[in-house]
């Protein structure tokens, strides 16, 4: 009996919790109680924080080869951890901590921006064949379906490598660019099945102009999934940022530490010395599980049949 | 003049690399302000698609509209989109039958009713919120205030479908049509639904359609009645003549289909048999024939038009060869 009541007393006490709230407060609610999105919303926060407070909490000046003295290029000598150096240095004699600290604001930065420039372009041509139907879909659409026929990463490479001057926003570019037919085809996919919704045809139905139509009543609702796709294409965008500076299409700067160019110049010394790749490798992992995390958790939050 | 003079309308649907379906296939009736008008059958005799296309909601490639549809005067089927735009919701209003479905989801109750008032009745923000909320007073809803900033999903069934005749009725329409209002909903909350639609038409002297395959709707409310089969209205007339005598036989199936409490104890129903097919070409003999259980040679040679019926009293039309004759008669006969 007392189980019964209790039952009640927290249905009634959800109802009372629901009063007044859209559909994005309550998915925001049912995030909140799933430790899948604590822990990854946990990693992103953590990595967020370091890489903003990394000029402060860096205990040296990533670009200044202050253990130069112990590198013998030769002997394929590097220095080892020490005091001041928890992690030891790289094959430059760079205080390796210093240059992962440093190297996190570089990938984050690419990785958002990449991802937004992307959800933007996508946005745009998503809604322009969305909305419009007709022969802007159908040319949209196609040069979406040419784009996605080539593997992301080789695109991104393929349009990195456009450029003669490799640097931070040319891998931002070549990243977003790949990211761009992904978002389109999503939204106008959601787009579409609005349009022959029951509460499009009712504003319709109302005389409710088509610009209200496509921007109140159709791309509300269809952003769920293309905000599920951001967190996820997050992580993708941070590994083939970085996959990018691994190939050396990224900054040929290596004074600002990038994860993905760190990797890169670690797989000379990769038998005699594992942690220079062990440390930036498993930093973006570690950040792309987060976004993982994050975006799967959404898209269950958001997904109407999980919902109790 | 009545308000809606639907005449001769047809509607053909096109696909590519398939034979055309004829949907609709000159429909004609009227309807009169203050009046109540059905259209009655089964899923896909055409009775919804009769309503979009005189709204103006067809998709324009894939389907024909031709015949004519006038409303005061005005012939709605050749209006530009954006002239029939600026009529929808404002002269015609529609409900429809999923209640939820028909609400956007993500914006609140109260932007939806303001939308269409800040739309045709050119009302500031403010003022539609005051109307929106008088709106949702007149159609029973309560502590409207509250309601005006709640989202679809945490209203009731019946909560929402008075928000979205609210909504419909907002500017005053002449003409309202309600595609099943009451499919989705309860009995009881069924029963609340008509009323009010009943009470609003009385009231502001709107004219209604009401499309229904519900006959205990019709019963309840509409004062005239169409039957439509494959795209066709096999029979018009007041509604107490339709259920005292139902002429054609498929409308007299429909009436025998429908579960009886006072019926006698191991009564079996009496379905019509099978169902609507998708293209019955109305030609070279009757739609119904290959269902009808009334059918004679007749029915399979040559196409029933449309005419007045001799048997009963008062304005009822018919289309068949051979109409069931009413009970009270053919007792007489097996008497005689």
């Amino acid at each position: 009996m007392s189980t019964r009541t209790d039952k009640i007393d927290e249905l009634s006490a959800r109802a009372a919790d629901d009063a007044g709230v859209s559909l994005a407060a309550a998915a925001w609610r049912r995030l909140r109680r799933n430790p899948v999105f604590l822990a990854g919303a946990g990693i992103i926060v953590l990595f967020v924080v370091l890489a903003a407070a990394a000029p402060w909490l860096a205990p040296h000046d990533p670009s200044v080869p202050m253990l130069g003295d112990q590198v013998v290029k030769a002997r394929n000598q590097i220095p080892a951890v020490q005091d001041g150096h928890p992690l030891g240095g790289d094959q430059n004699g760079r205080d390796l901590l210093s240059r992962l600290l440093l190297g996190s604001q570089q990938t984050l930065l690419v990785g958002v921006f990449a991802t937004l420039i992307g959800l933007g372009g996508g946005l745009l041509l998503g809604t322009l064949a969305g909305a419009l139907g007709g022969w802007v879909d159908t040319v949209v659409m196609r040069a979406v379906d040419v784009m996605l026929s080539i593997p992301g990463l080789l695109l991104a490479v393929s349009i990195g490598a456009l450029f003669a001057q490799p640097n931070q926003y040319t891998v931002i570019l070549a990243v977003a660019i790949v990211q761009i037919p992904i978002f389109a085809r999503l939204l106008r996919g959601t787009m579409l099945a609005q349009r022959h919704s029951d509460h499009v045809l009712a504003a319709r139905s109302l005389g409710v102009k088509q610009r209200a139509i496509v921007f109140r009543h159709m791309l509300p609702n269809s952003l769920g999934p293309v905000i599920v796709q951001a967190t996820l294409v997050l992580a993708i965008a941070i590994i083939e940022a970085a996959a990018l500076s691994f190939l050396g299409l990224g900054n040929p700067d290596d004074r600002i530490p990038e994860w993905g160019q760190m990797l890169g110049q670690a797989q000379t010394v990769i038998d005699s010395h594992p942690q220079l790749a062990f440390w930036p490798a498993g930093c973006i992992i570690v950040v792309a599980l987060g976004f993982t995390l994050v975006g799967e958790s959404l898209r269950e939050a958001l997904d109407p049949k999980s919902r109790r | 003049m009545a308000l809606l003079e639907v005449r001769d309308l047809s509607v053909t649907f096109h696909r590519r690399g398939e034979k055309s379906t004829v949907a609709v296939d000159g429909v004609s009736f009227d309807v009169e302000p203050g009046q109540t008008v059905g259209l009655v059958g089964e899923s896909g005799c055409g009775k919804s698609v009769t309503s979009l296309a005189i709204m103006g909601l067809l998709a324009k490639r894939g389907a024909t509209v031709s015949g004519s549809a006038k409303f005061d005067g005005t012939e709605l089927l050749t209006l530009s989109d954006r002239q029939m735009r600026d009529r929808r919701g404002r002269d015609l209003g529609m409900v429809f039958q999923d209640p939820l479905s028909s609400l956007n989801p993500v914006i609140s109750i109260g932007l939806q009713v303001t939308e269409v008032l800040e739309r045709h009745r050119g009302l500031s923000r403010k003022q539609a919120a005051v109307e929106a909320a008088e709106l949702l007073d007149k159609v029973g809803i309560p502590d409207p205030k509250r309601r005006l900033t709640e989202y679809p999903h945490q209203l009731s069934g019946g909560m929402r479908q008075r928000a979205l005749i609210a909504i419909a009725l907002a500017c005053r329409p002449r003409l309202l049509i309600a595609d099943e209002p009451t499919t989705a909903l309860d009995v009881t909350i069924q029963a609340q639904i008509l009323a009010l639609l009943a009470e609003l038409v009385r009231e502001t002297e709107t004219a209604l359609i009401m499309i229904t395959h519900d006959l205990g709707v019709v019963a309840g409310l509409c004062d005239e009645v169409n039957v439509l089969y494959a795209g066709r209205v096999v029979e018009r007339s007041g509604r107490h003549d339709l259920f005292r005598v139902p002429r054609h036989p498929y409308t007299h199936g429909l009436l025998a289909s429908i579960p009886r409490l006072d019926a006698p104890k191991g009564e079996r129903l009496s379905p019509i048999r099978g169902s609507v097919a998708d293209n019955i070409p109305w030609t070279g003999g009757c739609a119904f024939a290959p269902r009808c259980p009334h059918a004679v040679d007749r029915c399979v040679e040559t196409t029933p038009e449309m005419v007045v019926d001799q048997v009963v009293e008062g304005d009822r039309l018919l289309r068949c060869h051979n109409p069931v004759e009413p009970a009270g008669r053919a007792e007489q006969e097996m008497l005689s």
